[in-house]
């Protein structure tokens, strides 16, 4: 708990160019190890806490984190150097992955390859949303405010402030009403 | 002139779009396609599948798809201007927001509200899934390969469900499929 080391700024902005750099499919598990196990920087508790914060914000949470930790310890330089290093790499990457889409993204020999990883991509997105609906095992009035969503995005193809604005309170309200039944049969 | 009001364009559609991906960037896909597909026309909805699958590649937050679509309209400078756009605004957000910690993090009414919430996001981000497959598939030259590709869909979706192995091996076989069958 007490064994924590708060970073220096090369060490800040190295520790978060790690983590962009290895996180593959996914920030978030390479983020906690850095931050939590390899560099001690914060304690489990509390890096789950900042994590937290991270995803009641727009954005991505790992991206918020860093802002918040980098602040934490050394105020906007911080919060600048653990950004900068968050992206720094996949940037590089990202730039050579354009160059190769440039290239070769429309070439008769390519293009059915990259559609193959489109199509398995595609899955992979549905994959993680049944995933996470089996984790979460929401009540069945809550199943049935995702489908609409989706409906509403996939088939009708509202824009999104609407489908916010019309579902949120919704879900809300879905669940204000099943936590106050189970006060109330307490 | 047009390359000034795509920049523009892309530049306020993501900084809009950026303030709203609440629980992650995959939830905002369906409002980046209608952005970039069916409102600017930039590319087809197969060439936003495939950007799609391609920022998988790389390693980072998963809204790395935005600087390839940046890079699309308007080359490198694009490809910042829309990263810049993506992650600026929410990361002012989460500099303001620091000191609110522990008190807000474990407070009840905001585990009720997330409850209430997070249905909409996961059916946000099913819905992203359909958007794409149907994206991968109509970008196949024949009904058969259309089927193939929805069947390699298919079988991605399994595996990513009902397995808790890397989801890397299903972008490797899609590529594998899609090399030696597709063509």
């Amino acid at each position: 708990m007490s064994d924590t080391v708060a970073p220096t700024k090369p060490a800040l902005f190295l520790g978060y160019a790690k983590i962009g750099l290895l996180g593959f499919g996914g920030v978030a598990a390479w983020a906690r190890r850095v931050i939590v196990e390899e560099r001690r920087w914060l304690s489990e508790r509390d890096y789950a806490e900042v994590l937290g914060l991270g995803q009641i914000l727009p954005g991505p949470n790992v991206g918020n984190a860093a802002v918040m930790i980098g602040r934490r310890f050394h105020g906007l330089a911080g919060a600048l150097l653990a950004t900068s290093g968050l992206y720094v790499g996949p940037l590089a990457i990202l730039v050579a992955l354009a160059v190769f889409y440039d290239l070769y993204g429309t070439t008769p020999g390519v293009a059915p390859f990259m559609q193959g990883v489109a199509a398995a991509a595609a899955g992979m997105v549905m994959g993680t949303a049944l995933k996470m609906a089996g984790n979460l095992k929401p009540p069945i009035e809550l199943v049935a405010v995702g489908v609409l969503a989706l409906a509403a995005a996939a088939v009708l193809r509202l824009p999104l402030p609407l489908i916010v604005l019309v579902f949120a309170p919704l879900g809300v309200w879905l669940s204000l009403r099943r936590a106050w039944r189970a006060e109330a049969a307490k | 002139m047009s390359e000034e009001s795509d920049l523009w364009a892309l530049m306020t559609g993501f900084a809009a779009i950026s303030l709203l991906s609440v629980g992650g960037g995959i939830a905002v896909l369906p409002e980046m396609h209608r952005l970039v597909v069916e409102q600017q026309g930039w590319m087809d909805s197969l060439g936003f599948a495939k950007r799609f699958a391609l920022a998988q590649a790389a390693p980072g937050p998963n809204i790395m798809v935005v600087g390839l679509i940046g890079w699309e309209v308007a080359g490198l400078i694009g490809m910042f201007a829309a990263m810049l756009a993506m992650c600026g605004p929410t990361t002012l957000l989460a500099y303001g927001f620091f000191r609110l910690r522990a008190s807000l993090g474990t407070a009840l009414w905001l585990r009720v509200i997330e409850r209430g919430m997070v249905p909409i996001a996961i059916g946000l981000i099913a819905a992203s899934g359909v958007l794409l497959a149907t994206g991968a598939a109509a970008g196949a030259g024949s009904t058969v390969a259309t089927v193939l590709a929805a069947a390699i869909t298919l079988g991605s979706t399994v595996f990513v469900w009902r397995t808790r192995r890397s989801p890397l091996w299903v972008l490797a076989a899609g590529a594998v499929l899609g090399a030696s069958l597709l063509g």
